[in-house]
């Protein structure tokens, strides 16, 4: 399969004070037609690295190539191929929702009349017919978000990029949303999702890249990530004593595959063996054990593991 | 073969059909600014001050009335603060808190093109309202105002560059004003060009303060009221036309480029 997006020693450095490595030497390959996930935490170079794909942020060095095009020399043909959605709300807030749509589709040289079918289309699509003349400024979050999305296809890119877009979202909304995205799979339009929930990155992504101060980490997908933590149960302890010496008994116990500290207590990752739970509980009751939990590993378990430390900081 | 440039004629055309149509319905807030300060300088110089016995005469003016001392003045200073109006107030605006500039900045066309939309549009409202207030102040003054074109092509170039500078000033403006200082900028930009433009006076008027005469030079405004006294009423002392045609011209470049300059820096990174 061709590469949509391909990433080669991506460098962003910004000059300061202070000095910041946003992006210390990004490598990634995202196939075309594939829902991409860049996961990673607040400060990680998410947006840093959609902004040198999307011409928003020069590199410091290395390539990045969109479609077979190269977005640092040719930044004006590149944007004919992406769709971009940015984390903020930036609809024109002097134009309603339909001439949103409609000076899109003109900026990318769509004559009137197309321009004026296609901005319909893409009203009665995304199911905002009836808010055609509302300005932006008069539309929830989650509608507004809508927009932005209709908008970012209007000139049918290949490849669409959202920078965290269900954050700050209400449930109902990011549940739609994450319909939308899944029906750009179906008209084959490649996606680069960045976000910090690893449930919308688990859900909705081909394969995963997890980030971390501008490095990728591991890039798979979200099955072979969660495998690779070698564990099929993860315990949770939360402890209201002092727990010097339990991670080493908990390591102690057959099955048991790693002990990670957590805030206020340790993450047990195990294979599912029948008895190991009593034996866990009972090797922590004496440090005041407050509460267990008990689930299968998930993209959260694959960054602690990597990074030791937890998503959401 | 297609002409490679063919998609930034169209993205551009686009950009300003966008801003052609923010304007039209926006138009009564449009006229409102626009005519306003005119409106009422003209009123109360040309007309009221004459009728209560207080005329203002222009010092080494010839004896030339004040009102047509003012014809030029005031469309000049209606043509830059619709550059600050209509460009550098929005721009600062869409670049910063609401980042509303995305969706332009990321069509696909040179982002300096992006900017210079913003100057060439700009201008086309400085031309509106240049010829909105001309009525104005053709037909208020109590006294009869002396306006007669000897050259329509000066007039037309005249037009042309004082429009382009007051977009290019917008440009400028807008981008490297930080959005939390755009108030001040009025106060510390705005108010002396307008006073010190030569807008109530000729610049040859200027010549027993000869400091002044020769620090006023550095204002843009000044070659603006200056030509279009040499365009529009060619009877009152004027600059020489190679000199504000030259001050003009460096006037659009020089504001040009720190804000096409200043705009890049903003939109990326």
């Amino acid at each position: 399969m061709t590469a949509a997006i391909r990433l080669d020693g991506l460098v962003k450095e910004y000059a300061g004070p202070p000095a910041v490595r946003a992006l210390d030497g990004v490598d990634l390959e995202v196939r075309a037609g594939e829902v991409f996930g860049l996961l990673g935490p607040n400060g990680a170079g998410k947006t840093t690295t959609v902004g040198v794909c999307t011409t928003r942020v020069l590199p410091t060095s290395g390539s990045a190539i969109v479609e077979g095009v190269d977005v640092v020399r040719h930044p004006s043909a590149a944007r004919r191929t992406i769709g971009v959605v940015s984390q903020y709300n930036t609809l024109d807030r002097s134009c309603t929702v339909r001439e949103n749509l409609y000076y899109h589709c003109r900026y990318f040289g769509l004559g009137r009349a197309e321009s004026r079918v296609r901005a319909d289309e893409l009203l009665a699509q995304f199911h905002l017919g009836d808010r055609a003349t509302a300005m932006p400024m008069q539309l929830s979050g989650g509608l507004a978000q809508r927009v932005q999305v209709a908008r970012a296809i209007a000139h049918r890119p290949a490849v669409l990029f959202l920078d965290e877009p269900t954050a700050g979202l209400d449930p109902q909304s990011r549940l739609a949303l994450w319909e939308l995205i899944e029906g750009m799979r179906e008209r084959g339009i490649t996606v680069l999702l960045t976000t910090h929930y690893m449930d919308e990155a688990d859900r909705l992504s081909d394969r995963v890249a997890i980030i971390d101060a501008g490095r990728v980490l591991v890039c798979d997908t979200p099955a072979a990530l969660k495998r690779q933590v070698g564990a099929e149960t993860v315990v949770q302890l939360q402890l209201d004593g002092a727990f010097d010496g339990l991670a080493s008994v908990l390591a102690g116990i057959s099955g048991v595959r790693d002990v990670l500290p957590t805030e206020g207590g340790l993450r047990v990752m195990a294979t599912a063996r029948e008895g190991l739970l009593p034996r866990i509980v009972e090797a922590a009751a004496p440090f005041e054990l407050r509460d267990v939990s008990v689930s299968e590993p998930t993209l959260e378990t694959v960054f602690i593991r990597l990074t030791g430390k937890a998503l959401r900081d | 073969m297609t002409d490679p440039r063919r998609p930034y004629v169209r993205a551009f055309a686009g950009l300003m059909l966008r801003d052609t149509r923010v304007l039209v319905r926006n138009f009564a807030p449009f006229v409102t600014r626009t005519v306003m300060n005119p409106l009422l300088s003209v009123f109360v110089f040309a007309y009221v001050f004459p009728r209560i016995g207080q005329g203002m005469r222009a010092g080494g003016a010839g004896g030339a009335n004040f009102a047509t001392i003012l014809v030029p003045g005031l469309i000049a200073v209606a043509m830059v603060f619709q550059g600050i109006a209509a460009v550098a107030l929005p721009l600062s605006m869409e670049l910063g808190a609401t980042r509303e500039i995305e969706d332009r900045v990321l069509a696909p066309i040179p982002n300096w093109l992006v900017a210079v939309e913003k100057i060439v549009f700009g201008a086309v409202q400085g031309v509106v309202a240049g010829l909105a207030v001309f009525p104005l102040v053709y037909l208020i003054p109590a006294t009869p105002v002396d306006v007669h074109v000897e050259s329509w092509p000066l007039l037309v170039v005249v037009i042309a560059l004082a429009s382009l500078a007051s977009g290019a000033l917008g440009l400028a403006l807008g981008t490297v004003v930080r959005p939390q200082h755009i108030g001040l900028m009025f106060a510390v930009v705005v108010v002396p060009m307008t006073f010190l433009g030569c807008v109530y006076y000729p610049w040859a008027a200027l010549h027993p303060i000869r400091w002044l005469q020769i620090g006023v030079l550095v204002n843009p405004l000044v070659y603006m009221s200056e030509g279009l006294r040499a365009a529009l009423t060619p009877s009152l002392p004027h600059m020489p036309l190679p000199l504000f045609l030259a001050a003009l011209v460096a006037a659009v470049l020089a504001l040009s480029a720190i804000g096409v300059r200043a705009f890049r820096q903003r939109t990326i990174d």
